[in-house]
């Protein structure tokens, strides 16, 4: 229980240090905190429970779309729009993943990908809705919790993400814990043995499957409600591999990694991008390589490399 | 009839024949071994009867219930349940985690979401008893992969009496097993339920006249011949088939 509390005291401190330090930077900071959210779905159901997948963009853009919608069209709230968004996402992950829970390793990467691809298919085609290549304009949302209303400087975007962010995070750490959390460990080192203790290792994984869709799409859900805008990339490729790179760089299968991770990689992009817009990814490509050969359980693992290096072990990171 | 009742059993890939029409049968409290040369078809039989692979032809009851059409997982849920000849275990996870995934999933507590998994006592206090069982207690929090492949072993049936099985199948329990250890293993099927159903599939015939009331011959997928040890052990043709060619 104080671990519980030092680690929501260490992540409030860095977000209100961030907040402090780059004021005229909240827009960034917030795009981070959206990002960790789409890891953090991904650390759930990649490094958790072991299912590959190049495809978590699919979710995150269904429930994009789905707060977008409902903001326009039903209610404003921003809240209930996060709840739409959450639907649709585990809406999407529940329906594809009753197929691609069956399948595993190569094909399941594929079929996680090309689901991706036809959300955006549909996306592009249903202009009417959508808005297609245009993107989902007119999202109005309304005051967070009828308290703040979003700002021009990004106040309340910030915090609310954040807020968001580290409530996501606390879900996740209880999940870890719990006998629902082991079993997925126990799915990730061998779905064999779990098969012999009587459990449907299917049903597992298209529940964890089903849950990192809601978070997914609550990353999503965000990311409309602050930008006021959902665009055909949130379904795209790049944004799938990119939160797949920001967790691997921070380490699977512990939640601190996801955060780690997608800080570094985003603050890495913005400042090698900044300084030289076309070579910026041998910058993230070579600390990828930096961290999968030295690390290879990512940046999290640092410390008791570097213990470990001191003392003379020779398997720093392993 | 109670416990288990196989019937013309059969077992093809392709062309080879595995099983060739078993009849078998394991009523509550059986202590039966299953021996054999290797290759026998002695790790299929109990695939077939564990679910893990479908049978070509035959049937197989449990309590007189027809369960072929059982897959595995449900199959366990009815208390059949097998150890690995090959150790298969959560490699990552610490001994202890090792046992509690199979206690807390047998207690219909797998999925929960909201506690923490090491939070309920009668869960845990059956974990601590399989751990000082088979003397693991000062392993408990290491991960398995840590482990000396005897102790693996010992790991894979605790792990499998977790699950509180009504039938017991033990493929080669103490394959690898440093002979210091042994003891244990024979020790923890000594100590198992009276009326649980045991097979044990086994080379080492110490653990299998210490274990076995029964004993049923394998060859080439059929049934040579059942008895009791003594029948074995006098039987000529087991012994150049089998006895004779594995220990000179
Ligand atoms: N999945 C499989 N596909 C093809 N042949 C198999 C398969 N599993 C086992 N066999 C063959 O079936 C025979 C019996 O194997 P097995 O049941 O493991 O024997 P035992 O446990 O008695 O040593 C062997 O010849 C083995 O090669
Ligand atoms: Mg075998």
């Amino acid at each position: 229980m104080t671990g519980r509390l030092l680690s929501i005291f260490l992540i409030l401190a860095a977000g209100a240090a961030a907040y402090l330090l780059f004021p005229y930077n909240l827009a960034f900071l917030t795009r981070i905190l959206i990002m960790i959210v789409l890891v953090l779905s991904l650390d759930l159901i990649l490094g958790l429970a072991g299912i590959a997948t190049l495809g978590q963009a699919a979710m995150y853009g269904a429930g994009a779309y789905a707060a977008g919608l409902f903001a326009i069209h039903v209610w404003a709230d921003p809240v209930a729009g996060l709840l739409a968004g959450a639907v649709a996402g585990a809406l999407l992950a529940a329906v594809s993943g009753a197929v691609l829970m069956r399948t595993q390793g190569l094909t399941l990467i594929m079929l996680t990908i090309a689901v991706a691809q036809i959300c955006a298919e549909i996306a592009n085609r249903a202009r009417g809705v959508t808005g297609g290549a245009d993107g989902l304009r007119g999202i109005r949302p309304g005051k967070v919790l009828g308290l703040w209303e979003f700002d021009f400087i990004g106040i309340t975007g910030y915090w609310y993400a954040f807020a968001v962010m580290l409530l996501v995070f606390l879900a996740l750490a209880i999940i870890a814990r719990s006998p629902f959390g082991l079993s997925l460990r126990g799915i990730h080192e061998s779905p064999e043995r779990m098969v012999a203790i009587g459990v449907s290792v299917y049903r597992r994984r298209l529940a964890a499957y089903t849950m990192g869709g809601a978070i997914a799409g609550i990353a999503g859900a965000l990311s409309a409600q602050i930008t006021q805008l959902v665009s055909l990339e949130s379904f795209s490729f790049t944004l799938s591999a990119e939160a797949l790179i920001m967790l691997i760089l921070g380490g699977t299968g512990r939640l601190y990694g996801a955060i780690l991770g997608t800080v570094i990689f985003m603050a890495v992009h913005h400042v090698a991008a900044a300084n030289d817009p076309f070579n910026w990814l041998f910058v993230i490509g070579a600390l990828v390589l930096v961290v999968v050969f030295f690390l290879p359980r990512g940046l999290v693992a640092l410390p008791v490399s570097l213990k470990r290096l001191a003392k003379g072990g020779r398997h720093a990171g392993t | 009839m109670q416990g288990l009742e196989v019937r013309g059993l059969s077992k093809r890939f392709g062309g080879l024949v595995v099983s060739e029409d078993i009849d078998f049968d394991l009523p509550p409290g059986a202590r039966k071994a299953l021996i054999g040369p290797n290759g026998a078809g002695k790790s299929t039989f109990a695939n077939l009867v564990t679910g893990i692979l479908a049978p070509t032809g035959g049937s197989i009851r449990f309590d007189g219930q027809d369960i072929a059409a059982l897959d595995e997982a449900e199959r366990v849920k009815h208390g059949i349940a097998k150890t690995f000849q090959i150790t298969t275990l959560f490699s990552g996870l610490t001994v202890r985690e090792n046992l509690r995934l199979p206690v807390l999933e047998r207690q219909g507590q797998g999925g929960r979401l909201f506690r923490r998994a090491d939070s309920d006592p009668k869960i845990e206090a059956e974990v601590e008893a399989l751990l000082a069982q088979f003397d693991l207690l000062a392993l408990a929090d290491r991960p398995v992969v840590d482990l000396a492949y005897g102790q693996q072993r010992l790991v894979e049936m605790a792990l499998t009496l977790a699950l509180k099985p009504r039938v017991l199948i033990l493929d080669e329990p103490a394959a690898g097993v440093p002979s210091s250890e042994t003891h244990l293993i024979i020790e923890a099927i000594e100590r198992l339920p009276e009326d649980l159903a045991v097979l044990v599939i086994e080379h080492d015939m110490d653990l299998v006249f210490r274990v076995a009331r029964s004993i049923v011959v394998l060859v080439q997928g059929r049934i040579l011949t059942e008895g009791t040890p003594e029948e074995i052990a006098r039987n000529a043709q087991v012994r150049e088939l089998y006895l004779g060619g594995a220990h000179g």
